[in-house]
């Protein structure tokens, strides 16, 4: 790890706050990593084509393998009357769940229509609960792009289940955020050889091993998106344990550390359990940071994953961050990210075209952004590393440091083959 | 409300997106929530464009909700005017903007901006892509092009080619090419390529070629009405159609229609021996019905396939399709409901699929082989390779793409000569799709019970199973049936088994299978 850059912390740095147009996707894109990890749950947006047609284009090839999401398509006879859209939707859920038996938990997704005609699927989700339960739970929340940005989504869903986990005196571990399952074996795995038991996950990956919760409950955040889920684990009385996020080797053992402390894990056993990772951890990402190193960087906003991220960059791999842009910045989960963010500007929020002009003025080594903006940058001459994959792909934790690493060396590595810079 | 998984097409305003992109000098803004700008990246992934398409989208949230977002829709389009200074900009709510009822047109004429503004009507929760498309052109030319005296030289337009449009850059080219060769300029083709300048010259062309009804025919019509340009009614997919097509412009343009058919090979690769395999196999064609209607055509009289289903997804041109079909003695399938496509296909059991990529994932799903002849597609049918669908080269191209995916000739002939080989036994599959030669021991003393090849074998067994009841294959006819390849055994089991039935058998020895082979022997 380098450690030679200069480190101040963006603790007091001024955070420049725009509005405008966003080149973001809005939260019902949660719906296709949240699907995947909740096995026996089906996600279904009450919305517009335009809903349906967004999850097809994210969903890419997924959407042909029978996901357990779907649309229900608002028509004109539904904006006619509000009663009659209640019942259509009661009729279209009882049909869907007779098709598929195999369904223990069902969201109601609410659009941005859904919202603007103040369609009440809180209370659609109640007496659906009534008529389905015990074999159904029926969740309601919003992925509307008017309320919520990309990750958000899954903000909104892990929140809205948090009311109905069970309650327990017991002392346990809540580990929140929906990680790809090879992850989170490996984050169970070290908690479990530091002697840390009792650890349950937010998401379950089934309905039946949903978490309980109460006032001896610690839960950790693996993802920097989940302010509401923590928000509503703290009104059930459970405490958060503060951390930076599990990126990198210094994210990992900062992470991890923050629970060892909690749990009051002897020191030398801390060290017994993450040595070897952190030696392996720190071997991967050096393949990458020969490229990496001096590189300036560019965050457009997306999934609030980019603090973090930049962090990573900047410390283990020795880039320069120029501007980190994030959707929203919540300050309290990100503290001890900030503190360790080298000085850099950071923004919040979007008016594309005025941070594309920012950003061709600064004319940055590699610019993390969406697929909207990706192409026309390259076509402009600037290097870029589509920001999607990084929610979709394992990137937390040890052993994927190094991956992570090759997510952002590898389009650096890709311009030097094809410009004949260098023989690959 | 309506259950949906897949949509063949995306909502109106993606359709004027997809004419605003394709133009130039044209600047579209979108009264539309933060998150709708997710369509832009099907135009810079699928379709791979190097600019942002021109949209700005308003992106309101809700706290912006209530009196604020119609100041808001204001600072857009006069911020959108100031930083692109386009030659025309097109207005449009999205569905969400549709509900809260701000009037972009309204709004937008109150900003006096210094060019032209066309406001649109897309009413999101009763029409779809292809109409938003349809009609956004249609506003375009109606605001823009104007009656003027014709062209010295005889030259046409070319209306319908958009952004995203499936082949739509490579059909203009060969088009343009074919009409230079008899003589015929194009004054202007459009939307794609054109500019607000282009639309306005249109009325100096003496006739309309109508490439892509379901995007351009509105404005072919209106073009008829208002500037008296007919326009071509035949789509020159295919080498009937296109020598079709070159009567029709011939007529139009007071020109010869004796066109050279320099590169054509279709036609004799059709004829030549290895192609007498393709006779009668069975074709289910889906797709949007400008494409479905003259990939129906092709199959059936230039490539000799028998057309077993046709269907379009786009409810406004069933008639034509309805007709279409009756020509081939099926009833044509209309509907935006994959379930339904996927049972018809099922229903059917068809040996090759031609759709869209919806149809491709039910074709894999059901072990079928298919090829795209539609939108909507996937970033593989935007290729880096010339690959028009019209006129001569597109004959070639669809000959191609259609007859890949199918065992050919001599690759059957050989499974068929060698079948219990070691090398071409049921699970090796062929060669070309994918699968990993699976090399059987050659000492092995005996055949294993094969696992099922694929998915519709599964299913396949799965039905037979159920027949099974009432219908017994003996173990020596299970055993016949095994050493007929696998791609067509679906078929000889289904046949078999409905011969055994019609005639009240219960039990199906060797004899019955070949009595039904020869029964349904074509």
């Amino acid at each position: 790890m380098s450690l030679d850059t200069p480190v101040k912390g963006c603790l007091h740095t001024p955070v420049l706050r725009e509005r405008g147009q966003r080149e973001v996707f809005c939260g019902l894109t949660g719906i296709i990593w949240l699907h995947r990890k909740m096995q026996d749950a089906f996600f279904l947006v009450v919305g517009s084509r335009t809903c349906a047609h967004l999850l097809q284009s994210a969903a890419g090839v997924m959407i042909f393998a029978e996901p357990r999401f779907g649309t229900a398509i608002l028509e004109e006879k539904d904006l006619a009357g509000l009663a009659d859209a209640h019942e259509e939707l009661e009729r279209e859920v009882a049909r869907l769940l007779s098709r598929r038996p195999d369904i223990r938990q069902l969201f109601l997704v609410g659009s941005c229509p859904s919202e603007v005609i103040k369609l009440d699927l809180g209370r659609t989700a109640e007496r659906l609960n009534q008529r389905h339960a015990p074999h159904v739970r029926v969740y309601n929340y919003s992925g509307s792009g008017i309320e919520t940005t990309f990750t958000q989504g899954e903000d909104a869903c892990l929140a809205a289940m948090v009311p109905g986990l069970a309650e327990t005196d017991a002392e346990n571990l809540l580990v929140v955020g929906a990680l790809p399952d090879v992850v989170e074996d490996q984050c169970l795995s070290l908690l479990h050889q530091m002697g840390v038991d009792q650890v349950q996950l937010l998401p379950a990956r089934r309905a039946a091993d949903a978490p309980k919760v109460g006032s001896r409950t610690r839960f950790i955040l693996t993802q920097p998106f989940l302010a509401d889920t923590a928000a509503a684990l703290e009104r059930r009385g459970a405490e958060r344990i503060a951390a930076p996020f599990p990126f990198g080797e210094e994210g990992t053992t900062a992470w991890l550390n923050a629970v060892a402390h909690a749990r009051g894990v002897h020191p030398e056993r801390f060290e017994k359990v993450t040595a070897a990772p952190r030696a392996r951890a720190r071997r991967a990402v050096a393949a990458h940071a020969e490229t990496l190193r001096g590189k300036s960087l560019f965050f457009f906003p997306d999934s609030q994953l980019e603090i973090p991220l930049a962090r990573f960059l900047a410390r283990e791999c020795g880039m320069r961050p120029l501007e980190v842009g994030t959707p929203y910045l919540h300050r309290a989960l990100m503290e001890p990210e900030l503190a360790l963010l080298p000085e850099t500007a950071l923004s919040e929020g979007q008016d594309v075209d005025l941070q594309l002009d920012r950003h061709a003025a600064l004319a940055p080594d590699l610019t993390v952004c969406g697929l909207g903006l990706a192409n026309p940058l390259e076509a402009a001459g600037h290097p870029t590393k589509w920001a999607i994959e990084l929610v979709f792909t394992p990137v937390h934790f040890y052993e994927q440091a190094g991956d992570l690493a090759g997510l952002f060396s590898r389009p650096l590595r890709r311009r030097a083959i094809l410009s004949g810079e260098v023989r690959p | 409300m309506k259950l949906t998984l897949w949509t063949y097409e995306g909502p109106p305003h993606v359709g004027a997106m997809r004419v605003a992109t394709g133009m130039k000098g044209v600047h579209f803004v979108l009264h539309a929530p933060q998150g709708d700008t997710y369509a832009d990246l099907l135009f810079t992934m699928i379709e791979r464009r190097n600019h942002r398409p021109p949209v700005t989208f308003t992106t309101f949230q809700a706290s912006d909700l209530g009196a604020d977002t119609a100041s808001l829709f204001k600072r857009s389009a006069q911020a959108a005017f100031d930083r692109f200074r386009p030659d025309a900009m097109i207005v449009g709510a999205s569905c969400t903007a549709e509900l809260i009822q701000d009037d972009p047109g309204g709004l937008a004429a109150t900003l006096g901006l210094p060019c032209p503004v066309v406001p649109l009507d897309l009413p999101s929760y009763s029409r779809k892509e292809n109409f938003g498309a349809d009609e956004t052109f249609l506003a375009l030319v109606r605001a823009l092009a104007r009656s003027m005296p014709r062209s010295e030289r005889v030259s046409c337009n070319l209306l319908g080619a958009t952004a995203l449009g499936f082949r739509h850059r490579d059909d203009v080219a060969e088009i343009a090419g074919l009409l230079e060769r008899m003589g015929i300029a194009v004054n202007v083709a459009a939307p794609l390529d054109a500019s607000p300048a282009d639309i306005a010259r249109m009325g100096q062309a003496h006739f309309n070629v109508l490439l892509y009804p379901e995007t351009g025919e509105g404005a072919a019509r209106w073009m008829e009405r208002n500037l008296g340009q007919p326009y071509t009614k035949t789509v020159p997919i295919g080498v009937g159609a296109t020598r079709d097509f070159i009567a029709e412009v011939a007529r139009l343009a007071s020109v010869s229609a004796d066109v050279p058919e320099t590169g054509l090979r279709q036609p004799w690769w059709s004829a030549s021996v290895d192609s007498t395999y393709l006779t009668g196999k069975r074709v289910f064609i889906f797709g949007d019905a400008t494409h479905a209607m003259a990939a129906a055509r092709v199959a059936a009289r230039e490539i000799g396939f028998e057309v077993v289903g046709l269907g379009c997804y786009n409810r406004e041109f069933a008639r034509p399709v309805r007709a279409a079909a009756k020509d081939y003695g099926i009833e044509a399938l209309i509907t935006d409901d994959y379930l339904e496509v996927e049972a018809a296909i099922a229903a059917a059991a068809p040996e090759l699929i031609l759709g869209t990529q919806m149809e491709r994932h039910i074709g894999k799903r059901l072990g079928i082989p298919c090829a795209v002849i539609s939108a909507p597609v996937h970033v593989q049918d935007f290729p880096a390779r010339y690959s028009p669908q019209m006129g001569f080269e597109g004959a070639n191209v669809l000959f191609d793409t259609w007859i890949h995916p199918l065992v050919m000739g001599l690759e059957e002939h050989l499974l068929t000569m060698f079948r219990e080989d070691f090398e071409f036994h049921d699970a090796a599959g062929p060669s070309h799709h994918g699968g990993k030669a699976d090399l059987r021991p050659v000492a092995e003393p005996h055949i294993p019970e094969p696992a099922p090849a694929n998915v519709m074998a599964a299913q396949m067994i799965e039905a037979a199973q159920a027949l099974a009841e009432a219908i017994r294959w003996l173990p020596d006819a299970e055993k016949e049936l095994r050493k007929i390849p696998f791609f067509v055994r679906a078929k000889a089991r289904r046949n078999t088994e409905k011969y055994a039935a019609d005639r009240g058998l219960t039990a199906i020895t060797i004899e019955t299978l070949y009595e039904a082979k020869a029964h349904y022997a074509r």
